[in-house]
């Protein structure tokens, strides 16, 4: 079930710039996560998410991604994809505080962002709700006939929902420009792929709708970026919709809520640890000549610098104020008691 | 009010209401779309968008597969994407597996985002009972969705609010709930103002004025209230009947105005009385002036059963006459 690794590099059209940015992405995710857990064992942050694992296959689809082009549909696991994308360290540590100058001025979970200028959609955390507002998204580029195409993400739990179908159904129907990335970790929670599907290659579901379906990777950034990037491409092209599916593993528990260890032993995390795709990426580039190992710690010093001053600087903003508990609730124009 | 750019009026019924707002949305604005099952070719089971696929294209009447979670949450994307999205629930029955998206997603597109989206959506769909359609093609759903902040509920019972309140729906910025009761589809007829105009969404209408007991209702009962408190009218007993249109927002200045000058306050409607609208204007009321009234508030609703039967006496059985309504306001007049 897991990938061989490949000990090749292939780099397809990325400069060393790139590849540079690729791994610095893959940094940011795994710091700014771990950040999120410093802050909630430390008692200054009620709640942060984990995607320690994904950090590979999320740089890789942001990079395909085309900023002020394309719109991404997030899953709430998409740190390093709202990263890649181009939200800040501080407008991270902003949604972890719960702070005013947050992008839902508070009021959502970490890592649910919305931004327009950046081509992200709003979404909830309620499992493939996000499916349909992909397609509908998707719909409306091809109805204006716009060269632009959709991402949108989710896990492996979420194929399993109604709304994943539904959606996937109706992309190929009408040859949406949507792409569908697949994330797969193999646990949903608690609950492991063999309990969500009998047939663990989700990829295959894609011919049953009449549409590509891909396997990648997903410990390989480059790979990822590659299969997202041709399927982007083609969705934008007129080519229709695909599954992306990138098999990937979370190594840690499912937020700070969560403890792995009541359903899941130390081995199997443990032996899954040995293709962590942060590390691995560094020796790849290493290896091949394209950063010295003085270049990667200072890029990680650069990206703990970037996160401890985004840190102080959220953490002094003020929270929201009681009163803007009632914004926004209809537009502002509109004054529902009178 | 209705203001109407033109002094000229069709008569029309409630399904050609709807039909001809539908038609002048998608003829004034090309980010319209319509979607859901058996828009198309069918043009909806009861005809309302018959042919329009032909003038405005398969792309814009969309013909989806039996799917209702994604027919709404299409539409939200579609929304959130710079449509002007028309979502058809074919029978409000049919609602349910979209509760999410309506409940969950396009009701708190804005305030998630913090209005950097928005869902200006529409989802329309035909509700209530008295056609013999037993436990799936009859129910009331309001109620479900009332509880639900973001979201706006209109139910008109007259073509001409079909029309103003449907052309506010599509304008507004919001998801909007439009329900249309099958009932008076093609039984009530009435002047449709020509020309575009819009009632304000949240604005309910005095229908008939009376100083002895108000009477609130939506849907097709307002239709047979407003015939029984005529019937009392004969009887020397003075009945106010005030039509909601909008169930959501509640406009509560036009009620408690009604109530403060009657002091006696019945409601009407078909869906359950457990839990439904009637419960909230019932507490809004003693809590906003129940030192002006004069009577208990009584609630004329359906019984605490799951639905309508399709054999008549249990068709009957649930719904309310406009006999019983008679009989409810006698009692309460004379209370």
């Amino acid at each position: 079930m897991v990938p061989k690794v490949d000990t090749s590099f292939e780099r397809h059209d990325l400069t060393d710039e790139q590849l540079v940015a690729l791994l610095r992405t893959m940094v940011a995710h795994r710091t700014l996560e771990s950040r999120g857990f410093q802050l909630n064992r430390q008692g200054k942050i009620p709640f942060a998410s984990a995607g320690e694992g994904h950090e590979a296959v999320q740089a890789g689809a942001a990079m395909a991604f085309r900023r002020g082009v394309d719109v991404l549909v997030p899953y709430y696991r998409d740190l390093g994809l709202d990263i890649g994308i181009g939200v800040t360290a501080y407008e991270i540590l902003l949604s972890l505080f719960g702070r005013a100058a947050d992008h839902s001025a508070g009021r959502q979970f970490p890592h649910h962002y919305a931004s327009r200028k950046l081509g992200l959609y709003s979404i909830s955390s309620v499992i493939a709700a996000q499916l349909p507002h992909a397609v509908g998204a998707a719909y409306a580029m091809k109805l204006r006939g716009e060269e632009r195409a959709v991402l949108t993400t989710c896990g492996d739990g979420a194929t399993s929902e109604g709304e994943w179908h539904e959606s996937m159904n109706f992309a190929a129907i009408h040859r949406l420009p949507v792409v569908v990335l697949c994330e797969n970790n193999e646990w949903a929670i608690s609950t492991p792929l063999s309990k969500q599907m009998a047939q663990p290659d989700i990829y295959k579901r894609a011919e049953g709708y009449g549409m590509p379906g891909v396997l990648v990777d997903g410990m390989d950034p480059v790979a990822c970026y590659a299969a997202v990037k041709t399927a982007l491409d083609r969705a934008r092209s007129g080519g229709g919709p695909a599954l992306v599916e990138a098999k990937c593993y979370r190594f840690l528990a499912h937020t700070t809520d969560d403890d792995d260890r009541t359903y899941r032993s130390r081995d199997e995390v443990a032996e899954r640890r040995k293709r962590d795709p942060v590390p691995l990426f560094e020796r790849t580039l290493i290896e091949n000549g394209v950063m010295t190992a003085d270049d990667v710690e200072a890029l990680k010093r650069s990206v703990l610098d970037e996160t401890n001053e985004a840190t102080d600087r959220a953490e002094a903003m003020p929270y929201p104020k009681p009163e803007d508990l009632y914004t926004n609730v209809y537009s502002a124009n509109f004054q529902p008691w009178q | 009010m209705a203001v109407s750019s033109s002094a000229t009026s069709t008569v029309m019924n409630n399904v050609e209401a709807v039909r001809a707002t539908l038609y002048e949305a998608l003829k004034s604005d090309d980010r319209t779309v319509i979607l859901g099952e058996d828009v198309g070719a069918r043009g909806n089971v009861f005809l309302i968008t018959k042919d329009f696929i032909n003038e405005f294209g398969p792309q814009r009447i969309i013909d989806t597969p039996i799917a209702e979670a994604s027919i709404v949450g299409i539409a939200v994307g579609m929304a959130m994407e710079g449509l002007r999205p028309i979502a058809e629930i074919q029978f409000a029955d049919f609602i349910y597996p979209s509760f999410n998206q309506i409940v969950g997603e396009a009701a708190k597109t804005r305030y998630r985002s913090n209005g950097e989206y928005t869902c200006p959506l529409v989802i329309r769909t035909p509700y209530g009972g008295g056609v013999r359609g037993a436990l799936s093609h009859s129910v009331s759903i309001e109620a479900l969705f009332y509880h639900v902040p973001g979201l706006k509920i209109v139910a008109p019972a007259f073509p001409a609010d079909v029309k103003g309140l449907l052309n506010a729906a599509i304008d507004d910025p919001d998801p909007v709930l439009f329900l249309e009761h099958k009932k008076t589809y093609r039984l009530i007829k009435g002047e449709v103002p020509d020309g575009h105009y819009t009632i304000p969404l949240g604005k309910a209408n005095l229908l008939k004025e009376g100083t002895q007991l108000t009477v609130v209702s939506y849907g097709l009962y307002v239709h047979w209230a407003l015939e029984a408190a005529q019937k009392l009218q004969e009887e020397g007993l003075s009945v106010e009947v005030i039509d909601l249109r909008s169930i959501r927002p509640m406009d509560k200045g036009t009620i408690l105005r009604s109530v403060e000058k009657t002091r006696k306050l019945l409601i009407v409607h078909e869906d359950n009385k457990f839990g439904g609208i009637g419960a909230e204007i019932s507490a809004m009321v003693a809590e906003e002036a129940l030192f002006h009234l004069d009577a208990p508030i009584r609630r004329l609703c359906a019984p605490d059963v799951p639905a309508m039967g399709y054999a008549l006496p249990l068709e009957e059985e649930y719904m309310s006459s406009p006999g019983e309504m008679a009989e409810a306001m006698r009692e309460l007049v004379r209370f």
